[in-house]
């Protein structure tokens, strides 16, 4: 469960805040999503929730052990797929410590929790995109975390992936009870998982509430700047919400209007 | 499960252990004996292979011993190799296992002591005390006050929003290490043309020469004051080899983690350039070496880069003392194999690391 009360953020130096006075709940298992245009602190908003960015006004509360999924992975080290789930486990271990064998068993089954064992022993480097997204899932969970946090999962991934990724949050949130807290630039992403979302329009401008009520044509139309669609498309019973951005129009114009 | 099938998959296991993870310290190992023989029976005095096993079982209680080799093979083994020995290998040891932390403190492989102006700035420390007769001592110190302010200037030149760049810090290095260089030649340009000038000009090249008891103990002390706790946290180096904020995400403590392992890695410099001068190029390339043996994990990486470390020493130093009649300065030497070996390496990681 996480609890954020008046969260603002602004960075040094500069004149205006990059979000301002933002509240929400996310009750145990729920799974939040954040959306907004580039640069309205998505990214920043989900660093204070791990308690990387010192926030400049607010509180949070979070219960339970956090685990965080970053959008970027980099390490000039060619490490395998074990090790850096093991690494997981860092906060168990201690400075001067080595991972025991309770550590190594855990990460074995967050490896197996994500079907990932197959390629356990290949290293990090050689990984496709898709691969090393489940890679830090698996490092995050191992941590055995009560809320995670990741930062565009899905982004950078082709389709299959996005919806790997997407159905094994759900997964782990339906199974481990899992509260999740992920942003993303895709509607149709949310709607699919999130319980709540997230819009963040710039400074203390924002909406909060049930993913279906936040995720509509007109409320993501505003939010981005560009006429927004719903479509619906239903296959052997099963209906899918998706939301298609009208990219042909002249957005350059729309662009001048919202200025 | 059958226990059948439970026993044979347990031998199976072993198995794997012998063939794989196990075989490869077990050859450094063996390399490092062997490294070991041939520095205590080659030089100028060749001493067979036989005196030699002799002349060992005799300090672990075992055959003849003293009374079973000339007396002159006994002493120059036990009172000239062996101390030289010892601090070659403990150099060896403790400049590749800095060398392999500091490559995974600032994530990335072509980092080493030299780079980042401990070095440099532990010169400076040692030639001061030269320059004015302080004493080993004070040689000792003043190598690591130099070595350790010379690093905090480079890492705080290089920081920038609480965070050091790698590029930035090369840089600051070679900021860093161009100004003790200068302080350096000034203090060689003050000295006494008869006495401080050749031992701070001698002293700076390198060397195992004047090795005896006293700086075994020495440099022993500095390998476990400094070298276990960073032998011993080289799981925290591999979680901080991901990045900062990962790290941080992750429950390590990250700058509490970074300076303690750069002040072990400072200590363990300044030792081996207060006992042996500036031997460079060991820190940068033995792990490389290592690491294409062992792969990336800091935990298998550290153990082997300190025996291979060690390894490597001994037989540059063998080779240093048995080359031409006169000894080469090892400082030389390993400039002169490090330095190729480091540009190949550098070809074949092209831009890799950088940023």
């Amino acid at each position: 469960m996480i609890r954020v009360e008046e969260l603002s953020f602004r960075y040094p130096r500069a004149v205006a805040p990059v979000f301002e006075r933002h509240g929400f709940t996310v009750p145990p298992g729920g799974i939040f999503a954040i959306l907004g245009p580039n640069g309205r602190g998505k990214t920043t908003l989900l660093k204070c929730l791990a308690g990387l960015v010192k926030p400049t006004g607010g509180r949070i509360a979070v219960e339970g052990a956090m685990g965080y999924v970053p959008q970027h992975f980099a390490t000039p080290f060619a490490y395998s797929v074990r090790d850096i789930v093991v690494m997981g486990r860092a906060r168990h271990v201690g400075l001067f410590g080595a991972p025991t064998r309770t550590d190594r068993d855990i990460a074995q089954r967050a490896l197996a929790e994500l079907g990932i064992e197959r390629f356990a022993e290949r290293p990090i480097t050689g990984l496709s995109g898709g691969e090393r997204q489940m890679v830090m899932i698996a490092r995050a969970l191992a941590s055995e975390p009560e809320v995670m946090v990741l930062d565009e999962p899905t982004s950078s991934l082709d389709f299959r992936n996005q919806a790997i990724v997407l159905a094994t949050l759900r997964r782990l949130r339906d199974r481990r009870g899992l509260t999740i807290v992920m942003t993303t630039h895709d509607p149709q992403h949310a709607l699919e998982v999130a319980d709540q979302a997230l819009l963040m329009r710039g400074g203390a401008d924002y909406d909060v509430g049930q993913a279906a009520a936040m995720l509509t044509e007109e409320r993501l139309s505003a939010l981005y700047g560009l006429p927004i669609q719903a479509a619906t498309v239903t296959r052997s019973g099963r209906r899918t919400q998706t939301m298609v951005p009208l990219l042909g129009g002249d957005v350059m114009a729309t662009a001048r209007s919202v200025a | 499960m059958t226990a059948a099938a439970t026993a044979s998959l347990r031998a199976g296991a072993g198995r794997r252990l012998l063939a794989g993870p196990a075989t490869v310290p077990v050859a450094l190992v063996a390399l490092l004996l062997l490294a070991a023989a041939i520095g205590l029976g080659a030089g100028r005095y060749a001493i067979g292979l036989g005196d030699l096993v002799t002349i060992i079982g005799g300090w672990i209680g075992i055959g003849p011993g003293h009374a079973g080799v000339a007396e002159t093979d006994w002493r120059v083994v036990e009172l000239v190799r062996l101390p030289r020995l010892a601090v070659g290998m403990l150099t060896g040891a403790g400049l590749a296992l800095s060398g392999a932390a500091l490559q995974g403190v600032f994530r990335n492989p072509l980092v080493g002591p030299q780079l980042i102006g401990v070095s440099s700035g532990a010169a400076f420390g040692g030639a001061l005390a030269i320059l004015l007769v302080l004493g080993t001592a004070a040689l000792i110190g003043l190598a690591f006050a130099f070595g350790l302010l010379a690093m905090l200037v480079v890492y705080l030149i290089s920081r920038q929003d609480g965070r050091s760049s790698v590029l930035m810090l090369v840089l600051a290095g070679v900021v860093i290490s161009a100004f003790f260089s200068a302080l350096v030649s000034l203090a060689i340009y003050l000295a006494d043309p008869t006495d401080t000038l050749p031992a701070i000009v001698f002293w700076l090249m390198g060397s195992f020469a004047t090795a005896n008891l006293d700086k075994v103990w020495i440099i022993l002390a500095a390998m476990l004051v400094f070298g276990l706790p960073l032998l011993a946290m080289r799981f925290s180096i591999n979680v901080l080899s991901l990045g900062d904020e990962e790290a941080e995400a992750l429950g390590v403590r990250v700058e509490r983690t970074r300076w303690i392992a750069l002040i072990a890695v400072t200590g363990i410099t300044a030792a081996s350039v207060a006992i042996a001068g500036i031997v460079g190029w060991v820190g940068l390339v033995v792990p490389h070496l290592a690491r294409m043996l062992v792969g990336p994990d800091h935990r298998a990486l550290l153990p082997a880069s300190a025996l291979l470390g060690a390894s490597y020493m001994i037989a540059v130093d063998t080779v240093a003392r048995t080359l031409t009649p006169a000894e080469i300065p090892l400082g030389i030497l390993t400039a002169i194999i490090g330095a190729p070996i480091f540009a190949i390496l550098l070809r074949r990681s092209r831009n890799k690391g950088w940023n």
